[in-house]
């Protein structure tokens, strides 16, 4: 069917940041993550854990917590601030300042009326959530420790507070201590040794529940200020508790990476006297645990290691479906690299910088599996720091090479690049037109004559651009619909068509040349994690997060017959299993009938010319194709033609040589990279 | 989980003549669950009130006379009864004051005890081993007691079991050491009598109890060993006891700990389907003490509670509804107790919802072997099931069975054939334990009869297992079939180690001219041919092997001498040491199932000439194996390094001592010994460049460093 010439790039450095926060919303089934890097991202549990949306850190950030207020997102860091989210348009809404130092825990009522923070000068900082800010209340009692960990009682009336060596319970009425109830030190040589309570969860029965860094998860009785019973969980150190919402579950992180069930049930079969039992333990991560949350079906957890483990618990789960599988996500749903396909160039994205390669050459042929000798090395052409505190949140290079741009929260900024022979030289376009503030996606038209940047509203701004700089053509808005930020962009190859989809799943198009909005796919429930237009005819070809496809003519307005044909046929088991989304949809102009597709483990060819595999088809066939006598492979074949010969792909891209560019970040690599975990005695070590 | 809870004295225990039983007869049930009746040896009865720890009423009988039996409680007519001087049946009211005063027979024979269970005429038991319901009893006193046991039977044990209306007597007796079951059932009136399984180191068992579940009679009884035994007896039996004895089969459910003291007693008494209170013996952590009140789960092995006693602690235990009855110094302690089911699977998810309800009733099968006649209904389903199936031309199983009681060899193989080609799969696997049965029987009493295709076919089906036929194999041994025990062998998966090693004596005390005449499995003579002929031809090649040519052999071919000098010390210069039929058979027992701790005791069974041949069949069969000779043979079975490598251990544990002093061995285990030590050398050198070797291994799969420019097609 085809030999590709495949540029495995393994260069991009990319190092995930470490998951230091987790929140989960049980109405809108939304898990919010926040990391070390204060960057914020927003995974619907009910879609395939997509990745709707990414809010950018910033440097210095240290964000230590998060809340959902409704469907309001507060975090709070290390900074002393409490930052609000505008989630439509995935940016920091507003910071203010807690005035009581460094806050170290966050964390609203069930009401939704109040956000309790704990900061470093031992006071307790109660915030009344407003319409559209928050106020700053009152605070209650002050200590002389600071506040690790806070948890209100499912009434709002008292909030537990773990500290150092000691959890205290308020009342939130009085702003009084009503109990203060001391955790044990370590023994022997760990008895000089700080008892940090790491998390409380405060339950509606009365128990309190401590996780603490001598390894010991403890349960207290709040009318008595007493301890019930403590479960030795590790060595090190418990981090993080959560309970499920009924509080028939607990699951506490530790520093082992291990994630430590308890269960409270009937230690007799039929009785009513229940007890908490430690049940379950899952290891999955190799680092630190720095938060968990029980969800409805799974245990949720990430940590150092910066992935996030979806642990599906396989007692609530009535049929085995994708949603029963373990899930690790380690990267994001978004592509961090792009590339100039008609000059050979790549842009890596950084969260502080960029980086921009050329692709080596090769020479001569090979025969398929075998490497090529590499004429010229890969060369770094430019390495491009932000300016200002913001982390990167998109950028792009044009196919033409000769653009770069990349956006943070405050500021987009425009490249030009003079590339003659090997004296590479930028200039920064000053003079921007004032929509180009800032952007959620950017992208340039296929004769890189365009820039497209996807703004506030769901809105998109068409900016031409000439070697006498950028001139502002006009605005493209929806007719109508929600106005969620526009998560991709993709132009066709004529420049005439603009198809974008936003995180609530509306996808439009425009005609470039009318400039106006010129139809709407019909809304599916799933995201849509890629998408591209074919060359030749126009198609809108549809990634979704639950691994469905469509492919949508612009001219028609409406589902091409091939696109119907999938949806009654329905696509193979294995295909719906994947785990990971499709990432980038690409088109081989020499063979119009293919459509490429990747994902984290794998390159797609479709060939749509070709029968669609039922579910008794051998679905990974390739090995089988090859075995067989070139005029018996036409009757085996079916259309989709998977190549797992890579894997961790960030990016694959087609060159206009016809060449693929994968883009690989080995997880062990990263793993290298990662500070060392808490070495562990294993056997006779 | 269970629990002892703080228990209370019911009352003082008087003087205790005879040391091994206090002075306490019986604690039977009251007329409610809170009162109890205690008969002690001192003529004395007392009905207790236990919530109130007081007693109710008390009689006693005159002096001179004795209580012969605890006094048991009426619940029909309220009336309370115990036999005094063996033969006087007492019937009191709880109003009468005097004993003396109330009603009295004398009966013809000596009465053993009276049983009472709740709504139910109390039974008596005679110490002839007769029974009658009291009323009867007393309607004619003088009635003729039948015995039903030998002269010098004598019953140690009785008890009754109530469940769906249907009374059971279960009685234990001893008769010059041998000691049997027997399970009386009324309506209609039968008795079974089964006979325990003894073992050489065991003795009688010291103590019953027996509690009715669901259908079935569960009987727990306690070794002086510490083992406690469960057999499962059916409420209604089929049997009218005509069959003569039964065996009892017996499954082990606790093995108690014991302590260095040598024991003399003790008491076992079954809580509830997963516990059993158990006095008399040590605390698994308490050291030799006996002193304690256990509460042990039989489901988990585990210690659930514990509790000890002050006192010295007599082998008596009862149960009465949450209760726990126990004699210990000189007074009787009641301890609340209470027994509780895990619910730990049902917390990890893994448990729906259990039902309590036992399964239906067990069919009782005292053995595999007893299959073909104990069970009615469930080889009648099997025969109706088959007459539906088959047509008329095959013969049901019976048809067959009846046939090869009587028929010729060659007319039973055709038979059988034909049967097997025939009949269903499912119906086939029912049927080929049976057929094998009749034929292993009617082989074993007609000398002329052994039909060896028949059991090889029937071999083939893979149906047969040792279990179901057990009998075939020691045929087979007898009858020195060494083809068929081949094939078993390969087939079986459940030999017992002792019939392993008596395969194993058979084939070494079996000579090699004899063993070379019997046809074998021919992939495994084939095994053992290449074998020794691989060693044959790298003699034949020499110093060639190693793509070496020493300078002498080119000078001098007829050189030999120098020759063998340039080899490896550890080339072969060894021949097989036993046939090649032998080494065959010898290959299949290296390959059966075994554990080492049961097989070892029969190991020791092997004469030290045996141990000497099969050792040194062992070391042949190790040395070719670590010179790779095997890897260039094709069988479908070979023995493994490791099972090699693990007979040689077994063999060398079993005759450690004999082989340290016989001379002719000597030389074979220091042979052995240096071999060994070798390899173990050559592995820890091995063993010091793994690591590289892995990492070299797994940075070429993969290494092409930050960049390559690969070409992959895709079809």
């Amino acid at each position: 069917m085809g030999e590709f010439k495949v540029h495995r790039v393994r260069f991009f450095d990319y190092i995930p940041s470490g998951i230091r926060a987790l929140a989960f919303n049980r109405d809108t089934e939304r898990m919010a993550v926040a990391r070390i890097d204060g960057s914020v991202e927003v995974f619907h549990c009910s879609d395939r854990f997509f990745q709707e949306k990414i809010i950018p850190g910033r440097e210095q950030c240290g964000t230590e917590g998060l809340s959902w207020v409704g469907e309001r997102l507060f975090s709070a860091g290390l900074n002393g601030g409490i930052t609000e989210y505008d989630l439509t348009n995935q940016k920091v809404k507003y910071t203010i300042d807690a005035y009581g130092g460094p806050i170290w825990t966050i964390t609203g009522n069930q009401q939704g009326t109040h956000l309790a923070v704990g900061c470093e000068d031992g006071t307790v900082k109660l915030f009344e959530v407003n319409e559209d800010k928050i106020q700053f209340e009152r605070n209650l009692d002050r200590q002389k420790s600071r506040i690790i960990s806070l948890s209100w009682h499912p009434s709002g009336s008292k909030i537990a507070a773990g500290m150092i060596d000691m959890i205290q319970i308020f009342n939130v009425e009085t702003g009084h201590s009503i109990h203060r109830m001391l955790a044990d030190r370590g023994v022997g040589t760990s008895q000089s040794k700080e008892c940090v309570v790491w998390g409380v969860v405060y339950l509606s029965d009365g128990t309190i529940i401590s996780g603490d860094s001598v390894g010991m998860v403890k349960l207290w009785d709040d009318q008595t200020g007493t301890l019930i019973k403590s479960h030795n969980v590790t060595k090190c150190d418990v981090l993080a508790l959560s309970v499920s919402q009924n509080e028939d579950s607990l699951v506490a992180g530790t520093s082992e990476g291990t994630v430590v069930q308890f269960q409270f049930v009937s230690v007799v079969l039929g009785k009513d006297d229940k007890e908490w039992v430690r049940t379950r333990t899952f290891k999955n991560h190799t680092h630190d645990i720095r938060a968990v949350e029980e969800i409805t079906t799974a245990v949720v957890s990430g940590g150092m290691d910066a992935q996030l483990v979806v642990r599906p618990l396989l007692d609530k789960i009535e049929v085995r479906s994708a949603a029963s599988a373990l899930r690790k996500i380690h990267f994001p749903h978004r592509r961090l690299v792009s590339c100039a396909r008609k000059s050979g160039l790549m842009l890596f994205q950084y969260p502080g910088h960029l980086e921009l390669w050329r692709l080596g050459e090769s020479e001569g042929k090979g025969l398929p599996g075998s490497s090529l000798f590499v004429k010229r090395n890969p060369e770094k052409l430019l390495h491009l720091k932000v300016k200002g505190e913001d982390h990167i949140h998109c950028s792009a290079v044009s196919p033409c090479g000769e653009w770069i741009v990349y956006s943070t929260a405050s500021s987009l900024r425009l490249y030009r690049l003079h590339c003659d022979n090997n004296n590479i030289s930028i200039t920064k376009i000053s003079k921007l037109p004032k929509v180009l503030s800032s952007a959620n996606q950017l992208c340039f038209s296929s004769d890189s004559s365009h820039l497209i940047s996807a703004s506030t509203q769901s809105s998109v701004h068409l900016v031409s651009l000439s070697q006498a700089g950028c001139k502002f053509v006009g605005t493209l808005k929806p007719k109508s619909g929600s106005h969620q930020a526009i998560h991709l962009l993709a132009t066709s190859e004529d420049g005439k068509w603009l198809a974008s989809a936003s995180s609530d799943h509306d996808v439009h198009i425009y005609n470039l040349q009318t400039r106006k909005a010129h139809c709407t796919v019909p809304v599916y429930s799933s995201a849509v994690t890629a998408m591209g237009i074919h060359p030749t005819t126009n198609c809108l070809f549809m990634m979704y997060a639950d691994q469905q496809m469509c492919e949508y003519s612009i001219e028609q307005k409406q589902y091409t017959d091939w696109s119907r044909t999938v949806q009654r046929k329905g696509l193979h088991r294995l295909w719906l299993e994947r785990d990971t989304p499709c990432l980038n949809v690409m088109f081989n102009p020499q063979n119009p009938s293919h459509v490429i597709l990747h994902d984290t483990y794998m390159i797609c060819i479709i060939d749509q010319s070709l029968p669609l595999p039922d579910d008794k088809t051998q679905f990974y066939n390739q090995l089988t194709l090859k075995s067989l006598p070139e005029e018996q492979r036409k009757s085996h074949s079916h259309a989709f033609k998977l190549c797992k010969n890579f894997k961790d792909i960030l990016c694959v891209e087609l060159m206009s040589d016809q060449s693929l560019v994968v883009v690989e970040r080995p997880l062990e690599d990263v793993a290298a990279q990662l500070p060392a975990p808490i070495k562990q005695k294993k056997f006779a070590t | 989980m269970a629990a002892l809870y703080e228990g209370y004295t019911l009352c003082g225990v008087g003087a205790v003549q005879n040391s091994s039983n206090i002075g306490i007869l019986g604690v039977e049930q009251g007329r409610d669950i809170d009162h109890v009746l205690v008969t002690d040896s001192s003529r004395c009865i007392t009905i207790y009130k236990v919530s109130d720890q007081r007693a109710t009423g008390s009689w006693s009988v005159k002096q001179g006379q004795i209580i012969s039996c605890p006094a048991v409680f009426n619940t029909q007519s309220q009336e309370y009864v115990v036999v005094t001087d063996d033969k006087v049946v007492r019937v009191w009211k709880e109003d009468d004051v005097n004993l003396e005063k109330a009603f009295k027979a004398t009966v013809s024979a000596d009465v053993l005890r009276v049983l009472s269970a709740t709504d139910s005429e109390p039974v008596v038991l005679f110490c002839c081993g007769a029974v009658r319901f009291l009323d009867l009893l007393l309607a004619s006193p003088q009635q003729p007691i039948e015995h039903v046991l030998a002269e010098d039977e004598i019953i140690r044990w009785s008890t009754i079991v109530k469940a769906e209306h249907q009374l059971v007597i279960l009685f234990s007796t001893e008769q010059r050491g041998e000691h049997c079951l027997y399970v009386q059932r009324f309506n209609p009136n039968t008795l079974v009598k089964h006979r325990f399984e003894t073992e050489p180191c065991l003795s009688a068992p010291i103590s019953f109890s027996a509690t009715c579940r669901g259908s079935n009679i569960h009987l727990l009884y306690l070794y002086l060993n510490g083992s406690v035994y469960e057999s499962v007896l059916p409420l209604r039996s089929s049997s009218t006891g005509a069959e003569g004895v039964l065996a009892l089969s017996r499954s082990l459910c606790l093995s108690l700990p014991l302590g260095e003291e040598k024991l003399m007693s003790g008491a076992v008494v079954v809580l509830d389907e997963a516990h059993v209170a158990v006095v008399g013996f040590p605390h698994p952590s308490a050291g030799a003490c006996k002193d304690y009140l256990c509460i042990w789960n039989t489901h988990f092995q585990t210690l659930q509670a514990c509790k000890e006693m002050a006192g010295r602690i007599y082998s008596q235990l009862w149960c009465y509804s949450g209760k726990l009855y126990i004699p210990h110094g000189k007074m009787l302690s009641v301890i609340p107790f209470e027994c509780q089911k895990s619910s730990l699977a049902a917390a990890l998810g893994k448990l729906k919802q259990t039902s309590q309800s036992e399964s239906k009733s067990c069919s009782f099968v005292s053995s595999w072997t007893a299959q073909t006649y104990s069970d009615v209904t469930q080889t009648t389903e099997i025969k109706s099931r088959m007459a539906t199936r088959n047509n008329s031309n095959v013969k049901s199983v019976d048809q067959l069975i009846e046939h090869i009681k009587t028929s010729a060899v060659e007319d039973v193989q055709a038979e059988v054939g034909e049967f097997i080609r025939r009949t269903p799969q499912a119906d086939l696997q029912l049927a080929v334990g049976r057929v094998a049965l009749e034929l292993v029987s009617r082989s074993q009493t007609d000398a002329n009869f052994y039909p060896q295709c028949v059991f090889l076919q029937l071999l083939e089906t893979r149906y047969l297992c040792y279990s179901v036929c057990p009998e075939l194999l020691s045929l087979a041994m007898v009858k020195k079939d060494l083809h068929l025990c081949q094939i078993a062998f390969q087939i079986f998966s459940d030999i017992p180690e002792a019939v392993t090693c008596a395969y194993l004596k058979t084939i070494l005390s079996t000579s090699d001219s004899e063993m070379e005449t019997v046809n074998l499995d021919t992939d495994s003579v084939m095994f053992m041919k290449e074998l020794t002929r691989a060693q044959s031809r790298s003699d034949e090649e020499g110093g060639q092997l190693n793509g070496f040519c020493s300078p002498a052999l080119e000078s001098d071919v007829s050189d030999t001498l120098s020759n063998k000098l340039q080899r490896d010390p550890l080339a072969l210069d060894m021949s097989c040491p036993v046939g090649l039929h032998k080494g065959a058979l010898l290959n299949e027992v290296l390959q059966t199932a075994y554990s080492d701790r049961p097989l070892l005791p029969h190991l020791k069974d092997l004469t030290v000439p045996q141990v000497i041949v099969f050792l040194q069949y062992l070391r042949f069969l190790y040395f070719k194996y670590c010179h790779d000779a095997h890897k260039q043979i094709r069988a479908l079975r070979t023995p493994s390094i490791s099972q090699i490598i693990d007979w040689v251990c077994l063999l060398l544990d079993a005759h450690f001592t004999v082989l340290a002093v016989a001379p002719e061995a000597k030389r074979l285990i220091s042979d052995l010994h240096k071999f060994v030590r070798s390899q173990v050398k050559l592995y820890a050198e091995l063993g010091k460049i793994e690591g590289s070797l892995q990492v070299l291994n797994s940075k070429r799969s993969e290494d092409f460093g930050m960049y390559a420019i690969q070409v992959i097609e895709l079809f």
